[in-house]
């Protein structure tokens, strides 16, 4: 190998400090430009939200934020069940995190620390039922739960989501590296049944994934459109049903929507603004495999 | 029990020497129970996730081929009547159903190229050294977090003709407003534009994590070479990340095929017609119609199906570009190595 040329060899490192190349100003331009893209438009619903309706006609439109606010909200609530909406939401995405946690955590770990015959051909099986767009079985789904009179019940929406496959791949993937199969081993020689070594060992050491992945579950179920929108009604909404009725309804004050938008919307941004690291985390985590 | 045994008095001697062979019994059931463990618990603990599946997945999914070849109407769904291929028939000579046909992959193309070609641009920028790293990140997810129902609402009025936002933006530079709802283009540009917002932040993340999984002295070994810096992004890392790559083009076509949310709540009222001449009325949508609006779950059955196949048809297609690319690939590969 021919050595590279002092200059050459001088720029190649001034380049490679950390491992990795520095950004350049262009590069910093471009990833400000597509944060403001990304973020204008929930800025701009706290701006219209804040202020009358006649004020976000104006040409040019407002930038700060008004002090509407509260009245806003008020006609929203009153437009829309928006506090029913929030505790259901809660109930239904609290209950799914919870479920999915808990089965996803069981099925991680038996993918990642037990041997059985078929785990590879099992696994490689609940990877292709990520492509399977399931949500095309609403007709016969909604049949069956109005035929057992689940109709506008909150259990319909929360049973058939109470386990992922992203779920399974991401506990599975964690405990592989953050589990040694040796403590495993150990309490098995002890004579402890693999329910034991779940709870004892497996739990507490799976903490950190399982808070990351209940993070991810809640907010992907808070979010969820499709079936809430067919299995519920505005009698009995979660956040997105109550958003529908409110998007789809005759209400002319465009601050009032966004309004009732921005309470409905709130709470997972909090979410998302306390815990957005792990949850980016998560989601890097899971997809290296995924 | 065993403890019960040790302080049992001489007198019981009979039943001492019965208890006696116990430990040794019950250590043989041990081990039998723990074999037993062994060998069931695993499946145990994975089952959930399969039984939960195949009901609640797989086979409503199978049955709506069986319903889409009956008559059944959303008030009385018990009520099944068996019209054969009736449904389909009444969908292949409907003009709605190609219009929503042709819809959904105009905005499936414009929601989901732009996206996944900016996603990897993004990613590229995102995988430099970067000062506030974990800021840009959490910034660019957040569309992800904001849901489809609030995003559109945010959106439809972004994109209004007289008051919108966008068309202000677009007058500063002297561009007429644009009446984006109500025109064909216009309409499924917006709607593909919300798609894109929402999910290009979530797949850069996705197309980072496998950025960094690439060796290094890859790119080292490019740079002695003197590739520049877009030569390294087309020669090694897209090959590197290419199963990421169609796994995003994969699961970005499934979602683009069963659109629903951003057109339902585009229009305003009546959303599920998708605009006044049905311009952005998405398959997803004209489900919708037949089964909630008309009533008649049959036919919304057999597009479902219709969607379903089409599905199978648009991955079967990726999968096969893919794996003619990958050969490509290795191919180019080996006659650089020979």
């Amino acid at each position: 190998m021919t050595v590279a040329p002092a200059s050459v060899r001088r720029r190649f490192e001034r380049r490679r400090v950390g491992g990795e190349r520095r950004a350049g100003p262009l590069t910093y331009a471009a990833l400000i430009v597509t944060t403001i893209v990304a973020i204008v438009p929930l800025y701009w619903t706290v701006v219209a939200a804040s202020r009358t309706n006649a004020d976000i006609a104006k040409t040019p439109p407002p930038f700060t934020p008004g002090d509407n606010l509260w009245s806003n909200i008020r006609s929203a609530l009153d437009q829309v069940d928006m506090v029913k909406a929030l505790l259901n939401s809660l109930v239904v995405s609290g209950s799914i995190a919870l479920g999915t946690v808990f089965f996803c955590t069981l099925a991680g770990f038996a993918f990642a620390k037990l041997r059985f015959r078929g785990s590879t051909v099992l696994l490689v099986l609940i990877l292709a039922t990520m492509m399977v767009p399931s949500q095309l079985g609403v007709v016969p789904l909604f049949i069956l739960i109005a035929e057992v009179g689940w109709v506008n019940q909150l259990q319909a929406v929360i049973l058939p989501t109470l386990v992922s496959a992203f779920g399974v791949v991401f506990m599975r993937q964690y405990l592989i590296n953050a589990l040694p199969t040796e403590i495993i081993e150990a309490a098995v020689v002890d004579g402890a049944s693999t329910f034991r070594i779940f709870r004892s060992i497996v739990l507490p050491a799976a903490r950190p994934a399982m808070a990351v992945l209940g993070m991810l579950t809640f907010l992907m179920a808070w979010n969820d459109f499709f079936w809430p929108i067919i299995a519920l009604s505005s009698q009995n909404p979660t956040v997105q049903v109550a958003l529908n009725s409110l998007g789809q309804g005759y209400v002319p004050d465009r601050s009032i929507i966004l309004a009732g938008t921005l309470v409905g919307t709130v709470p997972v941004l909090i979410v998302f603004a306390l815990l957005g690291k792990q949850i980016v985390g998560g989601i890097m985590e899971g997809a290296v495999k995924g | 029990m065993r403890l019960k045994a040790q302080m049992a008095t001489p007198d019981q001697a009979g039943s001492l020497v019965a208890e006696a062979r116990g430990p040794r019994q019950r250590s043989a059931w041990r081990t039998r129970l723990t074999k037993l463990d062994a060998k069931v618990s695993p499946y145990l603990y994975i089952s959930p996730f399969f039984l939960l599946f195949a009901g609640f997945g797989l086979f409503p999914l199978a049955y709506t081929a069986w319903i889409s070849l009956h008559s059944v109407s959303l008030q009385n769904v018990d009520d099944r009547t068996w019209v054969g291929l009736d449904n389909y028939s009444r969908l292949i000579h409907d003009d709605q159903f190609w219009n929503a046909v042709m819809n959904t992959l105009t905005i499936g193309l414009i929601s989901t190229v732009p996206q996944l070609l900016m996603a990897l641009g993004l990613a590229h920028l995102l995988h430099y050294k970067l000062r506030g790293s974990t800021f840009f990140r959490v910034s660019l997810l957040m569309p992800y977090a904001t849901s489809v129902a609030a995003a559109t609402i945010v959106f439809a009025m972004l994109f209004g003709r007289d008051f919108g936002l966008i068309n202000w933006f677009l007058g500063v530079f002297g561009v007429d407003n644009i009446d984006w709802e109500n025109g064909k283009w216009s309409s499924q540009i917006a709607i593909s534009t919300i798609v894109t917002w929402r999910w290009t932040g979530y797949n850069a993340l996705i197309y980072l994590a496998a950025m960094q999984a690439i060796p290094k002295d890859l790119y080292e070994a490019a740079e002695v070479d003197g590739a520049s810096r877009w030569q390294q992004l087309r020669h090694v890392t897209i090959p590197g990340i290419k199963p990421t790559i169609v796994f995003t083009v994969i699961i970005s076509t499934i979602g683009a095929t069963q659109l629903f949310g951003e057109p339902l709540l585009f229009g305003g009222a009546g959303g599920y017609r998708g605009g006044a001449d049905h311009q952005y009325q998405t398959l997803g949508l004209l489900l919708y119609e037949q089964g909630w609006f008309n009533f008649q779950l049959g036919r919304a059955a057999a597009t479902a199906w219709t969607m379903f196949l089409i599905i199978m048809v648009a991955v079967a297609v990726n999968a096969l570009l893919a794996s003619r690319g990958r050969s490509a690939f290795t191919i180019g590969r080996r006659r650089r190595q020979a």
